[in-house]
């Protein structure tokens, strides 16, 4: 029988997610390669307790809107949504607005785990490559360095950070076959094409679906072996209109008043 | 103390990335940071080629576009849209934090809330909100071969943040190579802060008095220049 990977829709995508479920979410921020309807998807199913390993918490179409950008969702849907128990990320917060993130952090509902970039991307990718850890010396003398193991090696401190294992890596790519093979585009490969496959099941957020044999095997960044769904999004993908909220208006006034300190 | 240097010119954050910029070399690959660091790409002196290199996976794009004018699958580390440039290339956040951690970026420009005598770098979380924002900083203090900080000399309070001992949360030790600031270029030695240039107007005494550790100066000390 002819592999398929291509499931009909989003919700089809992420129907088995269960509560408490670690999840990969991939992209940078919104505007370089977040897989928004996915996300929305989650959303839409509900589950709860879920720890998302992400770059970014999340910033949300209201702030958004009000700096005059139209985006789809990003994490922010799900930690809105009280979905989030813990985010494991290296940007929790934003500079110009308290996130809903925050909010729930001062609140003691979510917990915060957090990392650094290139530490977050080995973690992940030693998770995907069966390694048991990574050294590194980024960290050392910092709050990163708490309760975790030291090494000296060559003469050299280096912290052990250990592999995110996920139940699900949900990544947004431009085109992909029915193999599950990737190709993304420009900065969007971020984060997407590290957590393709550090999952049990990788979900692909794709523009468009090609024919086998159409993504030159040269150029392929994503083999299919890391995917396991592949889910394609309608034509245009636009945010809709969205009220601001009077809490983001004044959360962004404070940060302006703030600016310069 | 400093109700005297108050009405005294400061480089504005325009100049600060044009003095900054200065220590570009020819074929450097350079990080830029958020903020004030960015304005340093429109300033890359002329006849030097220089490419710069973004953390979520990108050597080698050009300018910011217009506002609303970009491709939002191509964007800087602010997330700001930016121009293509032939020779380009694009890669994952593994591949962008290879080239950071391992040493292959030459130059990493970052602001920061504090220095220390020591090159000791905090700037990534003010500590009366609880909270703040890694992002690539760490990798990028560690990693990259000279770590330039462009930043305001003092706080809007007029405290220094240059000191003896930062008291923010570290970003990371001994790794700050020079500082630009609106009044001074101060270099980072094993034998401590070097004064090595001073705003036009400026005495080395008059930046000593908004620096907690003891500046040495440089017997070339001279004002400082954009050319």
């Amino acid at each position: 029988m002819p592999i398929n990977k291509i499931v009909s829709s989003f919700d089809d995508a992420v129907a088995d997610m269960q509560d408490g479920a670690t999840i990969l979410v991939g992209g940078f921020g919104v505007v370089a390669g977040a897989p928004s309807l996915l996300l929305e998807a989650v959303a839409r199913k509900g589950v709860k307790d879920l720890t998302m390993v992400a770059c970014v918490a999340g910033f949300g179409k209201d702030v958004w809107s009000l700096l005059g950008f139209k985006f789809p969702e990003d994490q922010d849907i799900l930690v809105r949504n009280g979905q989030v128990k813990k985010a494991i990320t290296t940007a929790p917060v934003s500079a110009i607005y308290e996130n809903n993130f925050e909010r729930l952090l001062r609140a003691g509902k979510v917990e915060l785990e957090m990392a650094s970039q290139g530490s977050l991307a080995e973690r992940i990718r030693a998770a995907k490559a069966g390694l048991g850890g990574v050294y590194t010396p980024v960290g050392i003398g910092t709050v990163l360095q708490e309760g975790k193991e030291t090494r000296i090696i060559d003469g050299k401190e280096y912290i052990l950070e250990l592999p995110i294992k996920a139940d699900f890596a949900l990544i947004k790519a431009d085109k992909a076959d029915r193999w599950g093979n990737l190709v993304y585009r420009r900065t969007t490969r971020t984060y997407n094409a590290v957590m393709a496959g550090a999952a049990a099941v990788t979900v692909a957020e794709v523009n468009e679906i090609v024919d086998l044999g159409e993504l030159d095997a040269d150029f392929i960044h994503t083999p299919g072996i890391y995917v396991d769904r592949v889910v394609v999004r309608p034509d245009v993908v636009e945010g809709a209109e969205v009220e601001i909220s009077e809490a983001a208006r004044q959360s962004h006034q404070k940060f302006l008043e703030r600016k310069g300190n | 103390m400093s109700y005297i240097m108050e009405d005294k010119f400061r480089l504005d954050r325009q100049t600060i990335g044009l003095r900054v910029a200065r220590e570009f070399q020819d074929g450097d690959v350079v990080n830029l940071g958020i903020g004030m660091p960015g304005m340093a790409s429109n300033f890359v002196p002329a006849g030097r080629e220089v490419i710069f290199h973004a953390e979520m996976g990108v050597l080698g794009f050009g300018e910011m576009t217009a506002p609303g004018e970009g491709d939002y699958d191509l964007v800087n580390a602010g997330g700001q849209t930016v121009h293509e440039l032939p020779g380009m290339s694009c890669f994952d956040h593994a591949e962008a934090f290879t080239m950071i951690r391992g040493g292959h970026v030459d130059v990493s420009v970052m602001g920061a809330f504090q220095v220390s005598e020591k090159g000791d770098l905090a700037n990534y979380m003010v500590p009366e909100r609880k909270v703040g924002v890694v992002g690539g900083a760490m990798d990028l203090a560690i990693g990259t071969k000279r770590l330039i900080i462009s930043m305001t000399h003092t706080t809007k309070d007029g405290q220094p943040r240059i000191l003896k001992e930062c008291t923010y949360p570290i970003t990371a030790l001994n790794c700050v190579d020079l500082i630009v600031t609106d009044i001074a270029v101060i270099e980072v030695t094993e034998n401590g802060l070097v004064l090595k240039e001073i705003a036009p107007g400026w005495t080395p005494e008059e930046v000593q008095s908004l620096t907690e550790p003891t500046l040495i100066v440089d017997p070339d000390c001279q004002e400082i220049t954009l050319m």
